[in-house]
């Protein structure tokens, strides 16, 4: 800290003038912004009849809820009250296998259809403006209606089962997976593409040979994602009668069995947990690849 | 396609011995590679199998349902709200209510719990790993399971839905939150430590200038999301449209489930455009 020679207090002034100035806008702007969002948030809560007070005095009953929840787990013998917790854990497990299948098989099927949309969809290979955005439109309507309300109204169509929450599960991923996927697929590498067509190759030998290997992995990444995804959203489709643990799960917490609601609730954290790590280490490795080549 | 490429490959068919010869690498088959990828698909396709068993798919069943589709589609038409306009227009003024709530609600308090899960302003690893498995557990609980909680908390209603919202978000926020301020250029925070900044300038003027844009677009895009999710969180009761929604899917009053999706498809649609504008002119035009 040496040769620091103090400004003189006039220039200091000017100085300190020009700074006040400058951020003095743009502090304007960001107290402009607060403002706003106050004002919105306010009529929201209006909307939303949010009422400090009641929250205020319930706030008590969320702990003593989330006690009441808890396991009746003693020092003496922790074994036989776990083992009691999760009476019925063959059961459940059997319903978690199932809400992953549903998961799986949504994943597999909103997968292909998204797959196969995705390059009608992309911008760079086909040239026709009608199939193009009638494809992004099909995507949009898939992905902007929620999963469980095609659920619903699939169960009236189905009946009720893990059916259900499959095909509802796999429209809404077609959408989701088919705008990741054709994005992808717009910003390929276009040599490749441009080879191909100029050695005479038709439409599909060049999305197999050009554009097929630039985008496998970030495809495969992206389907992973949405697994994650719809594990969580296999795990409520119950709550309209779609399959898998949700149904348990809603028994449960409308009659007040309080045991088995953290039971299946740590059950379904733990599953969400493991697919979470398996699959950011299967992406991160896909990543990797993709990066070395 | 014109004559020429033909040529090219006819020219190439000719050379084929020789073309092998001189390129070995390119014909020579990935036995390995190709050994894997029939693994990998055949444990995909058995999966699928065993799927389609266990969850009891029949064509049978699909074929028939399409039938059914097939019906309530001719009977959503003309999509019509049947008098119940201005019912279904305050439903969604509360499902967008719900949705701003929770994201705001969710954001400001995910904001100073993220700094404490990101790398570079909290080294010790046990007090981070602590923070994200917190908010990890936050965010593998569903909205409409928050939902179902709160419930028993604060009664029926749109309240619970934003609490709901405000909870899951809570969590993916944080990540989120957590991962840009680690992304962060350190080099301005350094510049405010060198000049004898504490922490907390270092925070203050080094890091959060830097992260905010990016931060706020996180917010926009969650509130686009949380407009669609908003519409289901009424199927167990916490407020908004989905309420009428499930209740009139159930009695099978189409023609006004019909008019009540385009309503949703609308709003979901204005949300977008209005908050990817804001977002390319908060981070400038990389935003998508």
């Amino acid at each position: 800290m040496r040769g620091l020679t103090p400004l003189s207090p006039e220039r200091e002034a000017a100085l300190s003038g020009l700074y006040a100035a400058a951020t003095g806008a743009a502090r304007r702007r960001t107290l402009a912004g607060f403002a706003l969002v106050a004002a919105l948030a306010l009529v929201a809560g209006l909307v939303a009849e949010v009422r400090p007070l009641v929250f205020a005095e319930n706030i008590g009953k969320f702990t003593a809820y989330i006690q009441q929840i808890l396991p009746p787990i003693s020092l003496e013998h922790p074994l036989e009250d776990v083992r009691s917790w999760y009476w019925g854990l063959p059961k459940w497990l059997g319903l978690l296998g199932e809400t992953l299948l549903m998961a799986y098989l949504g994943t597999l099927l909103g997968g292909l259809a998204g797959f196969a949309l995705s390059f009608v969809a992309a911008a760079n290979l086909v040239r026709s403006r009608l199939l193009r955005v009638g494809a992004k439109r099909l995507l949009e309507l898939c992905r902007t209606v929620p999963e469980v309300v095609f659920a619903l109204i699939f169960v009236i169509a189905f009946g009720l089962g893990p059916m259900v929450g499959v095909l509802a599960i796999a429209i809404h991923t077609t959408g989701a997976l088919g705008k990741l996927f054709s994005e992808v697929v717009e910003n390929i590498d276009m040599r490749p593409v441009e080879g191909l067509s100029a050695s005479g190759a038709t439409w599909v030998q060049t999305v197999r040979f050009a554009v097929l290997p630039q985008v496998l992995s970030n495809f495969a990444s992206y389907a992973l994602l949405r697994f994650e995804i719809n594990v969580r959203g296999a795990g409520v489709m119950g709550f309209v009668g779609a399959g898998g643990i949700g149904q348990e799960f809603l028994v449960a917490i409308r009659n007040f069995y309080y045991a088995d609601v953290s039971a299946i609730l740590v059950l379904i954290i733990l599953t969400v947990f493991c697919i979470d790590l398996a699959t950011e280490r299967v992406r991160h490795r896909l990543i990797g690849a993709e990066q070395a080549r | 396609m014109s004559a020429r490429p033909e040529a090219l490959r006819a020219a190439a068919r000719a050379d084929l011995a020789r073309l092998r010869a001189r390129y070995p690498a390119q014909f020579r088959t990935d036995w390995p590679g190709r050994a894997r990828l029939a693994a990998l698909l055949a444990v995909l396709i058995g999966l699928a199998a065993f799927g389609y068993w266990r969850l009891d798919f029949s064509m049978a069943r699909i074929l028939h349902g399409l039938g059914r589709l097939g019906t309530f589609a001719v009977l959503m038409l003309p999509p019509s709200p049947e008098g119940q306009f201005w019912t279904f227009l305050h439903a969604l003024g509360e499902t967008l209510g719900i949705a701003f709530l929770g994201t705001l609600t969710a954001a400001v308090f995910a904001f100073p719990v993220a700094f404490l899960a990101a790398r570079n302003v909290v080294p010790n690893p046990f007090a981070r790993f602590a923070v994200r498995r917190g908010l990890d557990v936050m965010r593998s609980v569903d909205v409409l399971i928050w939902a179902l909680i709160w419930i028993n908390v604060v009664g029926l209603g749109p309240f619970a839905g934003a609490l709901a919202i405000a909870c899951s978000d809570f969590g993916a926020l944080g990540k989120l939150f957590s991962e840009a301020i680690e992304t962060c250029d350190k080099r301005a925070g350094e510049g405010v430590v060198a000049s004898g900044g504490s922490r907390l300038h270092r925070i203050r003027f080094g890091l959060i200038p830097g992260v905010l844009p990016v931060l706020a677009s996180q917010v926009l895009y969650f509130f686009e999301s949380n407009t669609r999710s908003a519409t289901i969180i009424g199927i167990v009761g916490a407020g908004g449209i989905g309420q009428y929604l499930t209740e009139l899917i159930r009695v099978l009053e189409l023609q006004q489930v019909a008019f009540l999706v385009l309503m949703i498809l609308v709003t979901v649609a204005a949300i977008d455009w209005v908050s990817t504008r804001l977002r390319r002119a908060i981070i400038g035009p990389a935003a998508r």
